[in-house]
């Protein structure tokens, strides 16, 4: 048995492998496949400070290897995540990640706040939804207002603060600097890339929204390039994630410097996507030597 | 429990054109299904899996029993599945149909809204009344299996070449001019349902639908499957692999 165990950004986990936000809901579907518990840990759907509806369907439309969503964030709020949600989190025994969205940086500071006196092991805050009209990726998307989002966000919190990057910018690199200038612990990245399909016989987008956020597999390499681009550009911990579905992705993506790596669509072809990676990436330990599986990490040797 | 994993097909057939009828052991799946449940089954090659409705349950044998219709890629490729062969499904799924043993139903189904149809019937044999639509008489499937199961049956053709002419709301409308059954039941195109709905309600006779929507996980996680739906006077998403695929039609927003 190798060493799976990880400390990202002061949050020990006993393995590196994340369900990604919006794809794992709170746990509780996916605890009647398996144990969460056995995951690393978990970062929740993403949440506003009220309800929010969402957009209307359909919200999904297939890719080759992969898929477009445009959920828009639809989420029960704050209040229900903190009293319904965290605490049956808090009873399995996994890394519990609150991943907020909010429409403006006062949103933000809030849902910070509220989190801040709560029994969150993270916060990853999400300034990359390509869904929503107002916030998202209209954070993400520019240096000031990353900047600005971020730094409402750290005075309002002493947890782990993880800022997740939206990978539809001209340089991911000069905005995850810009996180990490203010105060930011770790950066998490790829959200999904915006993408659109088309149904060729109505001539009508199969999204209702247009357009929505493209992931799996499809999106692997791009995540690769962006995840180690921006792990050479900062010095905080990176987490990665966009396609990752096998523990050999796993390993590539901490060789390109992830510290530890989220499986999102993956699992909607195999529930079990999660767990195959974490018995994967032991197995693949042993066989290549390696004790600690943070010895990998961003040990890419470039050309 | 969700299961997930890999089941033999043990038979394989088509029933009308392009309309595929194949039964899967899965003992572990078979003692937990409903009727109006559904399996997600995954098309090779594709990334998504396709969502298709149980028709049939056996639990003593330990089979589920699916009919489905090729539609697009992912539902041809699963078509090229044969008897002895693997099928990777995720079930069983969703919220089935309320039954109510003893009462009388009617269950509507529209082309390939029938397979679910034969699930529930099946819970009220001479009780059910099943009213079946198709294009016309070369897509008619599932009538020798409802006769078989007791149920009485209503057939019709939008061409006139099988059964009468014309949709299954005429039929249905006739019908309730001199029947007031206990409940009705529907699977088929949102127009159908909305007539048959709306016909329920204004004869004062609860009605469940089964509903259609694009998948990812199927199992409530990614909250891409919504439909517009309504309780309690308040307008919200809900998802229609959790919350559904069965839903009171009082709360369905067509
Ligand atoms: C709960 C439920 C039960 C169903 N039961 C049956 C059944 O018993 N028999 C049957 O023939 N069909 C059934 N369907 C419809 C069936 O899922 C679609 O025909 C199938 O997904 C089409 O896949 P495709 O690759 O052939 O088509 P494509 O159009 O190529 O599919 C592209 C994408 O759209 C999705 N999609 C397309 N049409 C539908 C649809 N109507 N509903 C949901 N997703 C769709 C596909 O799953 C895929 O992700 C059911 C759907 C749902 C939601
Ligand atoms: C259905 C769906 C919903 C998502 N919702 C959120 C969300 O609420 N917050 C967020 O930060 N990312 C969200 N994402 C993005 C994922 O967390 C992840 O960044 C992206 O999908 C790339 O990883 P993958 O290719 O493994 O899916 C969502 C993705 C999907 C597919
Ligand atoms: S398909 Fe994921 S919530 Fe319904």
């Amino acid at each position: 048995m190798a060493d799976l165990s990880v400390v990202f950004a002061g949050v020990s986990m006993k393995n590196p492998v994340i369900p990604a936000s919006g794809t794992f809901g709170y746990g509780r579907e996916y605890d009647q496949f398996y144990s969460i518990s056995r995951l690393g840990g978990i970062s929740v759907k993403g949440t506003t400070l009220a309800p929010k509806a969402g957009n209307p369907p359909p919200r999904i439309a297939e890719t080759p290897a992969g898929m477009l969503n445009s959920v828009g964030l639809q989420n029960g709020g704050a209040k229900k995540f903190l009293e319904y949600e965290l605490p049956n989190l808090k009873s399995k025994d996994l890394a519990v990640i609150a991943n907020i969205a909010g429409a403006t940086v006062e949103e933000c500071r809030q849902l910070a706040e509220l989190i801040d006196g709560s029994d969150v092991d993270m916060i990853e805050l999400n300034i990359s939804c390509p869904n929503v009209k107002q916030g998202g990726a209209a954070f993400g998307t520019n240096c000031n207002s990353a900047a600005e989002v971020t730094r409402a966000v750290r005075g309002a919190t002493s947890k782990p603060l993880m800022v997740k990057l939206s990978p539809n910018v001209t340089s991911i690199t000069d905005i995850a600097k810009a996180v990490e200038a203010e105060g930011a612990d770790a950066v998490s990245l790829i959200n999904t890339l915006l993408g659109m399909r088309i149904d060729i016989k109505t001539r009508r987008p199969v999204l209702k929204n247009n357009v929505g956020g493209l992931s799996g597999p499809a999106v692997f390499p791009i995540a690769v390039r962006m995840v180690w681009q921006t792990a050479n550009a900062v010095s905080i911990p990176v987490c990665g994630m966009g396609g990752i579905a096998t523990a050999e992705d796993a390993v590539e993506m901490m060789m390109a410097g992830a510290s530890c790596i989220q499986v999102g669509a993956a699992l909607f072809a195999d529930p079990f996507a999660p767990l195959k990676i974490i018995d994967g990436l032991d197995r693949w330990c042993n066989e290549n030597g390696v004790k600690n599986i943070s010895e990998i990490v961003g040990t890419v040797r470039p050309w | 429990m969700y299961k997930q994993g890999k089941y033999q097909i043990i038979s394989k057939k088509a029933i009308a054109k392009g309309i595929y009828d194949m039964e899967i052991y899965c003992p572990e799946i078979a003692v937990q299904t409903e009727c109006g449940q559904f399996v997600h089954i995954s098309a090779d090659g594709f990334f998504l899996r396709r969502p298709i409705s149980v028709c049939a349950v056996d639990k003593v044998r330990g089979t589920l029993r699916i009919v489905f219709e090729v539609r697009g890629n992912g539902t041809d490729k699963i078509s090229q599945l044969n008897k002895g062969e693997l099928i990777d499904m995720i079930a069983p799924l969703g919220n089935g149909f309320k039954v109510f043993p003893g009462k009388k139903a009617v269950c509507v189904g529209g082309g390939i809204g029938t397979p679910p149809m034969l699930a529930v019937a099946a819970e009220y044999g001479a009780d059910a009344t099943v009213i079946c639509g198709f294009r016309s008489a070369s897509a008619v499937i599932l009538q020798d299996d409802l006769k078989a199961q007791g149920n009485r049956t209503i057939l019709c053709t939008d061409d006139g070449t099988a059964g009468r002419k014309g949709f299954v709301t005429d039929a249905l409308k006739e019908l309730l001019e001199t029947e007031k059954p206990d409940v009705i039941y529907a699977c088929g195109p949102d127009v159908m349902l909305r007539a048959v709905a709306s016909m329920a309600k204004e004869n004062g006779i609860s009605c469940q639908v089964s509903l259609e929507e694009r998948m990812g996980c199927g199992v409530g996680a990614c909250l891409v499957c919504a439909c517009k739906a309504v309780k309690n006077g308040e307008e919200y998403f809900a998802h229609v692999c959790k919350d559904g695929p069965v839903f009171p039609a009082e709360e369905v927003m067509f």
